[in-house]
This record gives structure tokens, sequence and C-alpha cells, in this order.
């Protein structure tokens, strides 16, 4: 095969005995973190170690969408941030990305609904996103299918858009190993402990290897080694239910969110109708138990609402359902910066459900943090020592799904 | 004659693809699958995954005594949104006109 062909992490690839920094789990934010920091700092030795394949978790879970379109300022800014990076990653990861700007597409059908789009219209003006608030008719131009008849009011962000989850993975994973970082795929890490200023990491191989610090990037799966340090944080996962249709042409350019149901869908570049909602918790408990099963009442659940705003859809087939975990963060806020009494032992969790479309952004930040110690606004928003202290606050109201 | 050889036919993937995606260390079917598209059409895998694994035990790659599929995916055929809307199924949805 070609020598541009570089791999990608494997279940063989040897890792050195010690390094500077290991991070365990090659989702998207470990991967975008080795890929920036193997740039910045040549000079340190990186390992990235995932318990699965690369696009198992919740990084090959997800609905691909990324968005300016949020409540708060520092949301906003950073997705601005990370779209704009989306924009030449195509060329810098040397992958097609399926990047594609078609807008997000709110819909409020009530009067709080319709209050939360005019708030964000403003606040998104004053930061610089070019949300514009539509009426119903305004809506309907966009997207002919929709029954908008009870629609109150819409907003739409052209440059916000959908990706194809996959290769945004490979393309980071390439890039970091590429730069030198070493990815180690299908192996566990079974145990951590401090040893002096260290870490030993013990692997589900048998091998062991010592870290000067480590990043904790497994998300959803993040409780089990925190708690082997006595690092206890409120990040739990949250069971979520994705479905994709039979591929068609193109006809749906925005990502549609309606408000009211949670009800999320778009048209992949693969053609595929690709949509969630969000589904009251089955009452056995599961829906926090990492459990990856899928269930027959999302399908009906999704079905119903889809058709009732989008009635075209009714004669299309569902090809497949799967789930993937939100890794929930009880003030809405990632949870990443060094551990509370773990200073060496960094977090970069708590997402919630949104971490996929951050991770260009953050990967670039929290590099810069790792490589020489600059701070970003939204590192020190989102310290995990926050809770212990009383500084948690709740400042975002669009999460969706 | 094109001298691509198919393995999947839903999407189009060839067995050149399959080698490729073997050289890049993507050896296992649940990679094969997401890397090359392989079972994601509309047999969802049910034509093709058997001929996946017999070309991944002739090139080393798969030990037969622990091949297994991908994760099935439900449904196990496609349904439409209107077979599925009218079944009785999941919590009461709440109608378009609902307040807050």
């Amino acid at each position: 095969m070609s020598a541009e062909l570089h791999a990608m992490g494997s279940a063989t690839q040897p890792l050195p005995p010690e390094v500077d920094v290991a991070i365990v789990g090659a989702g998207i934010m470990g991967l975008a973190l080795a890929y920036h920091l193997a740039r910045l700092a040549r000079d340190l030795k990186i390992a990235v170690i995932e318990r699965g394949y690369l696009v198992s978790g919740a990084s090959g879970r997800n609905g691909g969408g990324l968005r300016m379109q949020w409540g708060d300022a520092g949301n906003v800014r950073l997705m601005m941030e990370s779209i704009d990076e989306c924009k030449g990653l195509a060329q810098e990861l040397g992958i097609n990305l399926w990047f594609r700007q078609g807008g997000y597409l709110f819909l409020a059908r009530s009067e709080a609904g319709e209050q939360r789009l005019v708030r964000n219209a403003e606040l998104h003006a004053e930061v610089g996103a070019p949300t514009r608030l539509l009426a119903p008719a305004e809506a309907q131009a966009i997207v002919p299918q929709l029954d908008v008849s009870d629609v109150r009011l819409a907003s739409f962000n052209p440059e916000d858009g959908v990706v194809f989850p996959w290769p945004f993975v490979w393309g980071y994973a390439t890039q970091a190993v590429r730069h030198g970082a070493r990815l180690r795929t299908h192996t566990a890490v079974t145990r951590v402990e401090p040893v002096g200023d260290r870490y030993r990491l013990q692997l589900s191989t048998g091998e062991s290897l010592l870290a000067a610090r480590v990043v904790n990037a497994t998300g959803a799966w993040s409780h089990g080694l925190n708690a082997q340090l006595g690092i206890h944080l409120p990040n739990q996962p949250h069971r979520h239910e994705i479905l994709s249709s039979e591929p068609l042409k193109p006809f749906l350019d925005p990502l549609v969110v309606d408000l009211g149901s949670g009800l999320y869908f778009s048209q992949s570049t693969r053609g595929e109708l690709v949509t969630g909602i969000t589904l009251p918790d089955a009452d056995d408990g599961s829906d926090t138990s990492l459990s990856l099963h899928s269930s027959l009442r999302f399908l009906g659940h999704i079905s119903r609402t889809l058709v009732q705003l989008m009635p075209i859809v009714a004669s299309m087939k569902v090809l497949r359902q799967w789930v993937g975990p939100y890794d929930v963060s009880p003030d809405g806020d990632a949870i990443v910066g060094p551990s509370p009494g773990h200073p060496r032992f960094v977090q970069v969790c708590g997402f919630t459900g949104h971490g996929f479309m951050m991770a260009p952004a953050v990967g670039r930040l929290l590099a810069r943090w790792l490589a020489d110690g600059t701070q970003h606004p939204m590192l020190t928003r989102w310290d995990p020592g926050r809770f212990a202290s009383g500084q948690a606050h709740r400042r975002e109201d669009m999460i969706i799904g | 004659m094109s001298e691509r050889r198919f393995v999947c036919r839903c999407e189009d993937v060839t067995l050149a693809e399959l080698d490729h995606c073997l050289a890049r260390g993507l050896a296992t079917v649940e990679e094969i699958k997401r890397y090359t598209g392989l079972g994601t059409g509309p047999c969802q895998g049910k034509e093709c995954v058997a001929l996946l694994c017999r070309i991944l035990i002739d090139r080393g790659a798969l030990d037969p005594a622990t091949a297994q599929p991908f994760t099935a995916r439900p449904p196990l055929e496609p349904v439409t949104f209107a077979t599925l809307a009218a079944a009785s199924l999941g919590p009461a949805t709440t109608p378009a006109k609902e307040p807050g």
C-alpha cells in the first residue's frame, strides 16, 4: 500500500514505558487534543489509549450537528471558533469530513419557546453570530415540507451545519499519529495509581506505563477511573437514542429542531435522515446505566412527532437505530481541567451531549493550556473544582436531545 | 470489463477497499463497517457480513472460531415512519399544540 497511508493506531502499537501525557479515551476529545498537543509541543511524549475501536463510543454515535445557536455567550463564541476551525479542517486533516453548512432551523410552538428564540437572537447579534428570526412562512420557505400551522416563531443561522462524525475521528487520529502521538486501540486502562508525582496506568494487556500527566477523555465512562483516585465529580451518563433512514436525494438543507418536543432531524451528506428526540426515562432505571440497548418506545415516539411536523416523511423507511450516551454535567457546562486533589490528572468530560461539535475548538485550547499554561475564559468556567466550591451555575438552556 | 469486485452491493464496497482498510490497521468487522460503510445500506449487512468474515479469515485477519457479525441494529427490515407512528409504542406523544 502507498506511503501516504498513515496508520491510525492499532491494537499492537508499541507504547513507551514512560510518557509525558497519557490520554485515556480516543474519542474526538482525546484525539483532537492529541493532535494539537503533538503539533504544539513536539518534545512531549504522548500516548492515547482506547478501550475499544475508534468511533466505538459517543463520538461514533452522535448526530453530527454543529451550531452557534446557544443561549449563553460563552458557548456561542466557542462554537463560532469551532465552526470556523471546521472550514479548513478537511484540508488540514487530509480527509473528507462531509461538513455541510445548511444552517440550523429552530422552531418554537409555545410562548416560552418564542421568548427563548428572541432572547437568543439578541445575544447572537451582540456576539456577532448571524442568527435571524423568521416568521413561520419564512421557515417554510427554507423547508417547504414542514407543517408550520402552529409554529409561532423560528430562528435560523446559516453558518450552523452537520458533519459525518466518523471521518472526523479518523482524521484527528491519523494526524495525531503522524505528528508523533502513539495511539493504542483495543486496550483498556484497568488501574490508575499515583507513584511519586506521576501516575502508573495498568493496561488490560498486562503492560503498564508511567505518565507525568493523565487526561481523562472517557466522557460518559469517566467515573470508573476517577473513582480509583477518589475524585468525585457529578457528571453522569444518560442514554440517548437516534436513528437513520434510507438515503434519499438531497432535499433538506438545515438541521431542524423543534424546541417543544426536543425532536431534531437533518439529512446527512449520505442522504439519510438522521433524527433523535427527547425521550422520557424508562422506569427501569436503565437510562443512566450505560446500557446501549435500542428501544421500540423510541421508534414509536419519534415517528409520531416527526410525521406530525414533517408529514411527507411518512413513507420513508427507518433503516437502523442505535444508542449513545450523553455525559451529563449537572450545570450543563463541561468539566475540563485539573481534578480536585489531583492537579496532574486532567478532565475533559461532561460535555452533556455536545462534545463532538465543541471538540475542534476544545482540542486546540486545552492543548495550549497543557503545553504552556495559556488560559481561556471557558477553561476557567469549566474548572472541575467549581462543584465543591459552590461556583456552579446553570447558564445554558439550549441543550437538545 | 471492470476489475472491481464488490463485497457489499448496497454501499458499493469493493475488495480493494477492504484491503485498503486492512492496510490502515482496521481489521475487525465493526471497524471495517464504519470505515467503508459496508453493511450500512438497505440490507443492513444480511448479504455481505458472511462474505466479509470469509475474506478476513482468508487474509488471516480473523479467527473463524471467534468470528461474529457486527452488532445488529433494529429494525429487522426497513419500516416506514407511518407504520411506526401508527403502532402504539412508547410514551404518550405530546400533541403539537402543547404549552411550555
